[in-house]
């Protein structure tokens, strides 16, 4: 019982159900099967970043650039594959991308890991330089997609369609690619002693080193993962999009960060799972996505990410305090 | 470490010595001297001052409010959401209650009405923020996270994201008002704060206090503060400044607006670390502060002469500069550490 109740991941799944029941009971048309494809499609990018930025948090660090990240990496990787015309494999779009934003993470990385500088105030720094690079050096605006993401947009696994309403809703191939992410992220953090070492780092620095963890390989790891990542989710979005907006993703790292705290990482670092991150994403889009289906108006979507953020934040301070308590008591008790 | 530390460091936070003042003026000449050889018909003339007046004491109200926060070891990443909804709502109020056509002499109390109103505001959100750090242990960088989209989101919910205009002249032309045709009631205001907020650091207990707060929170409760009650008093004054820069805001645009200064949080906090505030909390004073705002609006006026520099450069430039600002603050601060053992060791 104790356990259970500790745990934030099966409240996230209770909430998604009743909010899933709650709308279905209002429209009817939640559990038709182009809703549920819907949803999954609008998903998969906050999914990708919430990856990465999951795994920041529970180091104890917080990074507001891998939105600025992923926009430039694309960004680029776009103009550079249209100004050579390239038309071959999408893989090589990816690539670079993901280079790009390899390149990016570095920075940060070195910042905080080997400089041991505040994660929030340099990651809020490189944000603005980065964005700031898209938009003035390569006076960024709305631009057409090469041929190859083009085509990659159009690949579908399958095609949903709503019998009453008439609506049909694609299933694209990029949710294979969040699905490789999780199976990678999930055997990273579950075998591997980087995996624990990024727990144990945001548990508690001083004794991590102390047990023989490389604290600064561990964070220049992260940030650098957190920019690759970053660039393929930026090629997946505009490849889903079919056109590449520079500003489709900036602000989506609040969205990104509130479903990452809902789902239960605690931001004093060393506690948070893949499981409850993805139900945290899930509940942030269903919410978004439902908000004018139960009649509420999109202005105050906003309301939501700050209450889910402060909410979410706040059970999860409760709780450490709790069992902070609970652990003086049974020493005294045992004493 | 010798046990006269804590009194040093308290006293060097003070601004006593500061070799960190020294340097920002230096680099304040430097700036101004470089904006006037580059341009010297535009930026060192009395209709720049004039401008520049005007400009900065509203995001410099606010970067004043984040240096509090910052000191006590958080962060208020609020300021411009609330800025934005006290005004708002003092706009709101203004244009649903004067009534058409009153003289200026029936406007006056609903102005005094507003401006309290607006501030009141202020402080409710300051005190939401801080009683989600002080009483409930929520970081500051999330729970403030939190109340910037909150408050941007109630502002936009209430307006359904619409500008509010149309506000009584009479407001405006009050708040745009020069004494002696050249200094803006605004930077009145500002020297105003500036001046209150720095004699409360460096002569009061509290501000004594915010100081040992921030350089270690758990030596000052078993010293006998109330970390609750003065972190959650520094949230407050944060939410009122905000309120205060709000009001600026609304008389310089003679509108209010939710999205209203979105880049003036990355620019306070620029300022702050520039100023000499540790992020980590401990450290700065308010002449570090005032002369970083000053360093910022002269590049910021100086670029805006150049036509070929667009204006996105700006993010770059603001971007880099924190950066480059932090490593400078490690680096020196690794040397000096050195410096100590050595120096210990010698001994």
């Amino acid at each position: 019982m104790g356990r259970m109740t500790k745990r934030s991941e099966p409240y996230i799944l209770a909430a998604i159900v009743v909010l899933s029941l709650l709308i279905q009971a209002r429209s009817g048309q939640f559990f038709s099967g182009n809703n549920l494809v819907d949803l999954a499609r609008s998903l998969i990018v906050p999914a990708l970043f919430s990856i990465g930025c999951m795994m920041v948090i529970v180091s104890g660090g917080i990074d507001v650039s891998f939105t600025a990240i992923a926009s430039l990496a694309m960004y680029v990787t776009d103009r550079l594959l249209l100004a050579s015309q390239y038309s071959g494999n999408v893989i090589l779009a990816y690539a670079i991308s993901a280079g790009l934003g390899l390149l990016m993470g570095a920075l940060n990385g070195f910042l905080i890991g080997f400089l041991r500088l505040p994660t929030f105030v340099v990651t809020l720094g490189t944000s603005s330089l980065f964005t700031g690079l898209m938009f003035g050096a390569f006076s960024a605006s709305a631009s057409d997609v090469p041929p190859s993401i083009a085509r990659h947009g159009k690949e579908i696994l399958f095609t949903a369609t709503n019998p009453k309403l008439g609506l049909t809703s694609n299933m694209p191939s990029q949710i294979l690619i969040l699905i490789a992410v999780l199976l990678f992220a999930f055997f990273l953090l579950r075998y591997t002693m980087l995996g624990r070492g990024i727990y144990a780092v945001g548990g508690d620095e001083t004794a991590a080193e102390r047990a023989g963890f490389n604290v600064r390989g561990i964070k220049m790891f992260l940030y650098c993962f957190v920019g690759v990542l970053a660039g393929i989710t930026g090629i997946a979005r505009i490849s889903m999009m079919s056109y590449a907006d520079p500003s489709t993703m900036l602000g989506m790292e609040m969205t990104v960060i509130a479903a990452v705290v809902l789902g239960g990482t605690r931001v004093t670092g060393g506690v948070g799972t893949l499981v409850g991150t993805i139900s945290g994403v899930a509940l942030m889009t269903i919410l978004s996505n439902s908000l004018i289906l139960i009649g509420i108006p999109t202005y105050w979507s906003r309301v939501f990410t700050g209450a889910v953020i402060i909410v979410g934040t706040g059970v999860t301070a409760h709780q450490i305090r709790s069992t902070r308590r609970r652990h003086t008591q049974s020493q005294k008790a045992t004493v | 470490m010798t046990a006269d530390k804590p009194a040093d460091s308290v006293r060097r936070a003070r601004g006593a010595h500061d070799p960190n003042l020294l340097r920002l003026l230096v680099m304040l000449v430097f700036v101004f001297l470089l904006m006037t050889v580059l341009r010297p018909h535009q930026f060192a003339t009395m209709t720049n001052f004039n401008s520049m007046m005007r400009q900065f004491p509203e995001y410099g109200i606010m970067a004043i409010g984040i240096s509090l926060t910052m000191i006590t070891g958080g962060i208020d990443l609020g300021v411009v959401g609330t800025a934005n909804l006290s005004a708002i709502i003092a706009a709101k109020f203004l244009i649903g209650s004067v009534p058409q056509g009153s003289t200026p002499a029936q406007v006056v109390p609903y102005l005094i009405i507003a401006v309290l109103l607006s501030l009141s505001v202020g402080l409710a959100c300051g005190t939401i923020a801080g009683t989600l750090i002080s009483h409930f242990n929520i970081p500051a960088i999330l729970a403030t996270l939190g109340t910037q989209q909150l408050f941007t989101g109630i502002a936009i919910g209430i307006t359904s994201g619409r500008p509010q205009s149309r506000l009584p002249l009479l407001y405006s032309r009050i708040g745009n008002t020069e004494f002696f045709r050249f200094v803006p009631l605004s930077f009145v205001i500002f020297s105003a704060v500036a001046v209150g907020v720095g004699l409360m650091l460096s002569r009061t207990r509290f501000g004594t206090s915010m100081y040992m707060i921030g350089t270690n929170p758990r030596a000052a409760r078993y010293a006998g503060l109330n970390n609750t009650t003065i972190i959650l008093r520094t949230y407050m004054i944060s939410g009122l400044l905000s309120s205060v820069a709000g009001l600026i805001m609304m008389a310089r645009a003679n509108s209010a607006k939710a999205d209203y200064g979105a880049p003036y949080t990355l620019q306070c906090v620029l300022i702050a670390v520039l100023g000499g505030i540790d992020p980590n909390g401990g450290f700065g004073t308010i002449a570090g502060v005032t002369m970083a705002i000053l360093i910022l609006q002269f590049l910021s006026s100086g670029l805006n002469m150049f036509n070929n520099i667009s204006n996105f450069y700006r993010d770059v430039i603001w971007g880099g500069v924190l950066i480059l600002v932090l490593v400078f603050n490690r680096l020196l601060s690794w040397r000096n550490e050195r410096r100590a053992v050595r120096k210990s060791m010698v001994k």
